[in-house]
C-alpha cells in the first residue's frame, strides 16, 4: 500500500523506521520530518545512540587466571586422547 | 558466515614439557620470557603455523595476542564477567581443537572472532534464550515502541549521551535485544550477517535492533530526567 509521505501519520512513519535507518535513504529531507518535530527528535536520538555505540565497551583485560584455566583444560583434553602415532 | 569447520584437527602429541606461560599481549616482538626459538622472533604467520602444528608455546602466544579482544567480545554479548570468562575459555578451547582447520580464507582474527561469536550463541541457546523467536512476525508494537517515548525536544539525547549510562542501559537490555544491538551497532555486523548467525530474517534483525535502540532511548531519557548523567 502506497502512502503519500507527506500524509504519513507518526505511527506509519515510525513503522518504516527500522527499514529506513541505515538504508542510505535521505531521511533528513523526508517529507514527514519537515513537519514533525517529534519524529525528527526520535530519529536524531536513535542515530545518536547508534553513533555512540561505536565508542562503547572499551577493550578489557581478562584475569590472569583465565590462561591457567585454559591451559589446564587443554592438558586435560590431551591426556584423555589416545597417543598420536 | 563461515561456520566453524569439522574437527579433523591434526593430532597433538602430549608434550607436557612444552606448556608455557603466555607472554604479555601485543608485545609480540618483545616477549616477557626468553625461550629457545621464541615466537617473538617469528612472524604472526609463523606463530600461527606453529600453533597449528601443536606448538603450545605458539598457542600461548596466540592467546596473548587475542585474549583481550575475545574476552571483551564475550563480555559485551553477555554482560556478565563470570560468564564472559567461561565463554572466553570455551572459545580458546575451541580454537585449540580447530586451529588446524584454519585455511586462511579470511584473516585469522576474523575467523577467531566468528568462532567466538558462535560459542556465545551456542551458550545462549543452551541457556534458553529464544533466538528463534526473533523471527516472529514483524509488527509495529506501539506498546513497546516509539509512541510512548515521545517527549519534548528539550529531552533530546543529541550530544548528551554519557558512555557509562549507555553501557548500563545496554547491560540492562533483554538478552535478545542486547545481542543484536551489540552485533550491529558495536561490532559492526550487517543485518544479513546477523540474520545468518541467528537464523532469523533480515527484517527481524532490523526490527529487533530498532526496538533495542528505542529501549535504550527510553532508559537514557529517564537517566537524563533524573539527572543521573
Amino acid at each position: 500500500m502506497d502512502h503519500d509521505p507527506k500524509s504519513l501519520s507518526c505511527r506509519e512513519f515510525q513503522s518504516q523506521l527500522p527499514d529506513l535507518i541505515g538504508s542510505g535513504a535521505d531521511l533528513e529531507n523526508h517529507p514527514h520530518l519537515q513537519s514533525c518535530n517529534l519524529c525528527r527528535a526520535l530519529l536524531n536520538d536513535l542515530e545518536t545512540i547508534a553513533e555512540a555505540a561505536r565508542q562503547l565497551f572499551p577493550i578489557q583485560q581478562p584475569k590472569d587466571t583465565l590462561w591457567d584455566r585454559i591451559e589446564s583444560a587443554i592438558r586435560e583434553e590431551e591426556s584423555s586422547q589416545p597417543e598420536a602415532e | 558466515m563461515p561456520r566453524t569447520r569439522s574437527r579433523n584437527r591434526t593430532p597433538v602429541a602430549p608434550r607436557p614439557e612444552a606448556v608455557f606461560r603466555p607472554v604479555p599481549a601485543i608485545e609480540i616482538r618483545e616477549p616477557a620470557k626468553k625461550v629457545e626459538q621464541s615466537p617473538a622472533v617469528l612472524s604472526d604467520a609463523e606463530i600461527l603455523t606453529r600453533a597449528q602444528a601443536g606448538d603450545h608455546q605458539a598457542f600461548a602466544h596466540l592467546y596473548s595476542l587475542h585474549k583481550r579482544r575475545i574476552y571483551s567480545l564475550c563480555l559485551r554479548m553477555v554482560g556478565n564477567v563470570a560468564e564472559a570468562e567461561d565463554l572466553a575459555q570455551e572459545a580458546f578451547l575451541q580454537l585449540h581443537r580447530k586451529i588446524a582447520t584454519f585455511r586462511g580464507d579470511s584473516a585469522f582474527s576474523t575467523w577467531l572472532h566468528r568462532l567466538s561469536i558462535n560459542v556465545v550463541l551456542m551458550h545462549l541457546r543452551k541457556k534458553g534464550l529464544p533466538l528463534t523467536s526473533l523471527d516472529e512476525a514483524m509488527e509495529p508494537s506501539f506498546d513497546d515502541g516509539p509512541g510512548r517515548s515521545f517527549g519534548a525536544p528539550d529531552l533530546s539525547l543529541t550530544g548528551s549521551i554519557d558512555r557509562l549510562a549507555l553501557e548500563r542501559a545496554v547491560a540492562a537490555l533483554p538478552a535478545g535485544y542486547r545481542l543484536i544491538f551489540v552485533l550491529h551497532d558495536v561490532e559492526g555486523f550487517e543485518h544479513n550477517e546477523i540474520a545468518a548467525m541467528l537464523d532469523c530474517s533480515v527484517g527481524n534483525s532490523k526490527s529487533q535492533l530498532h526496538k533495542a535502540r528505542l529501549k535504550l532511548r527510553d532508559a537514557l531519557r529517564i537517566s537524563l530526567r533524573q539527572g543521573g548523567r
